[in-house]
């Protein structure tokens, strides 16, 4: 659409970066929060330029820990929720590229049922199963592992259904082609449709990862020990505090830090799955 | 090297609609079998029955001797060109032509000897390591066909191998592949709604009409002498032109000849066979036609008249002409005007005459 009314792109602009700055100010807030010294931050007028101490903060928040707020250094948190994001994400993917590839190409007794059950579990999000979930984990003697809090969150409809589609639109001759070159069921899925599935499998991969990333209930639930805490549930421990003053700037560094994974996770693969949605040709 | 045997091949899907009504024929040894007939005559299905990627409700497939029924596509030693190409987007020309071949576990000094020569004898050389997306058209189906070639298989399927091409590609490839067929000598079966297609690529043409086969033949006789009304039309562009005939009108135009019979039946004149003339033909035939509409293509025209006086009587199979139209096809470009009254005549020995429901060819 070619327009040119001077007015409308500068209302335009004018509320887009309303919505930016309102967006970023917090996060500009938290970025100089972990730069000045606790005195300052508590102090109630928080200066609006980075201060000298960021060194200093992030170098307690990562390798040595809040004094008595936050026994566990950042690093081993941030350890933490890095595996069990990748093992919600790695996990999710497996599982439903897995099913899906067997609901779409196979015929076996009961193929709808079986996806309507998948489908169904949409409805059933950790929310609503975490007490029988839990008491599951529980009795596997899973708490406080990371297969405690990988296991539980993989099983995912929503892959299932993404990677149904995408091999809905794969052309049934590319199959016939793969047979008729002696391809079977599995040489199939590994030579063909696995490379095929490369941007889909990218794009789950960024929103199961922060998925993971993100969870807040289920850790803070079956984690007791403060080595297995995520980081999430890390700044929240930060922050409640019965008999002293919660160390802001550790805060504010922590929740820097913790960011960062997701924001590196969504610029890196996002170029991947931009091009490959560019460049599809089935 | 083998020859294709069908027998009494039957496919009935689960809803209970039947796509192959019973089909004999047999493809010899380095043959070249075009299977043609209207889009839903079952003719895909037919050489997806061959290939192994539909299953036969009963009947025997045949090749090479022995039955494959039960045999994987894979190990019916058949390479199968598909419509849209099929080929692997994700790999390169070299490796969509070499997976078959390394899915045999064939060592790799081989592989690349039988690729570098499909290559060679394609003139797909320079673009082995290209992806198939930055291939024209035309290359796609090179590399399809190359990746049939490369397998040396016993027998080589196409399936409307050409409908995507644009048409002068499509008579450059049909030249080609009828020349690699009969360089290769490997026995073919190729599927095609097009008639002139079929016409010009087949040793052996089987005229499919709703699962069944309507005539199997050289192509030439099956022009000459089509077995029923819906070959006449099917085969021959623009199709035959059949006029219903009363008996007295059948019994007029044939005086004196047995063979044709007494009943009424179904007139059929090849545009082509007309020649447009103030004098009638002894034992021939003569129409009063109307001129209605003219196309000029340059070397011939077309001429759509209507007779002038109608022949009443047994209704025309639909997706025939209208009742009463008739075209013509003279040479050259010189045509009456529209709305003049010409005489189209033939000779009797053009005439073809069909039993009343269009199934029998009566021979005169």
């Amino acid at each position: 659409m070619v327009e040119h009314r001077p007015w409308n792109d500068i209302i335009a602009y004018a509320i887009l970066t309303l919505g930016v700055f309102i967006v970023a100010f917090p996060v500009y807030v938290a970025m100089i929060a972990s730069t000045h010294d606790a005195a300052t931050v508590v102090g109630g007028r928080m200066p609006m330029s980075p201060g000298g101490q960021a060194l200093e903060n992030y170098y307690r928040a990562i390798f040595v820990g809040g004094s008595r707020t936050a026994p566990e250094p950042v690093g081993r948190l941030l350890m933490n929720s890095f595996i069990s994001a990748i093992g919600i994400a790695v996990g999710k993917i497996c599982i439903s590229i897995l099913s899906a590839y067997a609901v779409v190409y196979f015929r076996f007794p009961f193929r709808k049922t079986a996806f309507w059950i998948i489908f169904v579990t949409l409805m059933l999000p950790v929310e609503v199963r975490i007490y029988p979930t839990y008491k599951v984990v529980a009795d596997l003697r899973m708490l406080d592992t990371y297969a405690g809090l990988i296991l539980p969150l993989i099983a995912s409809a929503t892959g299932t259904l993404l990677f149904r589609q995408f091999f809905m639109t794969v052309p049934d001759e590319l199959l016939e082609a793969s047979r008729i070159d002696g391809a079977g069921p599995f040489r199939f899925f590994w030579d063909t449709l696995l490379p095929l599935s490369v941007t889909t499998i990218s794009a789950l991969f960024v929103i199961q990862f922060i998925y993971g990333w993100n969870q807040y209930l289920w850790p803070l639930l079956i984690t007791t020990q403060d080595s297995m805490q995520t980081i999430v549930t890390g700044i929240k421990k930060m922050l409640v505090t019965t008999d002293e003053l919660a160390e802001w700037q550790l805060a504010m560094a922590t929740a820097v830090l913790a960011m960062l994974p997701p924001v590196a996770v969504v610029v890196f693969m996002q170029r991947l799955f931009v091009r490959g949605l560019v460049e599809t040709e089935k | 090297m083998a020859n294709v045997v069908l027998r009494d091949v039957r496919k009935t899907y689960a809803g209970g609609f039947e796509a192959i009504k019973g089909i004999d024929f047999e493809v010899g040894d380095g043959q070249f079998c075009v299977l043609v007939g209207p889009s839903g005559c079952g003719k895909s299905t037919l050489l997806r029955m061959v290939a192994g990627l539909e299953t036969i409700t009963s009947g025997d497939i045949d090749i090479g001797g022995r039955i494959v029924n039960q045999v994987e596509p894979a190990d019916r030693d058949i390479a199968m060109v598909f419509q849209n190409y099929a080929l692997y987007p994700h790999m390169s020309v070299y490796n969509n032509m070499a997976y078959g071949l390394r899915n045999r576990r064939m060592p790799e000094p081989e592989i690349d000897t039988r690729v570098q020569e499909a290559a060679r004898i394609l003139e797909l050389g320079t673009m082995l390591d290209r992806k198939p997306k930055q291939l024209s058209g035309g290359q796609r189906q090179r590399v399809a066909m190359g990746r049939a070639i490369v397998r040396q298989p016993k027998v080589f399927l196409f399936d409307e191998p050409l409908s995507n091409l644009d048409a002068k590609l499509r008579i450059a490839m049909r030249v080609e592949i009828r020349k690699l067929q009969r360089r290769l000598k490997t026995t073919s079966i190729y599927v095609t709604h097009d008639q002139l297609e079929a016409m010009t690529l087949a040793d052996i043409l089987v005229v499919m009409n709703s699962g069944r086969v309507e005539q199997i033949g050289n192509p030439l006789d099956i022009y000459q002498k089509p077995a029923t009304t819906f070959v006449a039309s099917f085969i021959g562009a623009p199709p035959m032109n059949l006029m219903p005939l009363r008996a007295d009108e059948i019994r007029a135009q044939f005086a004196g000849d047995s063979r044709a019979g007494s009943e009424a039946g179904i007139l059929g004149i090849r545009p082509e066979d007309f020649v447009i003339s103030s004098e009638t033909i002894a034992g021939g035939i003569a129409l009063d036609l109307t001129v209605e509409a003219i196309e000029r293509v340059g070397a011939e025209t077309f001429i759509y008249g209507t007779r002038q006086h109608e022949i009443q009587g047994v209704a025309a199979n639909p997706g025939d002409l209208p009742p009463g139209e008739v075209i013509v096809r003279i040479p050259g470009a010189v045509a009456p005007a529209i709305g003049e009254r010409i005489k189209a005549v033939a000779p009797r020995e053009n005439l073809h005459l069909f039993s009343a429901d269009g199934r029998k060819r009566i021979d005169l």
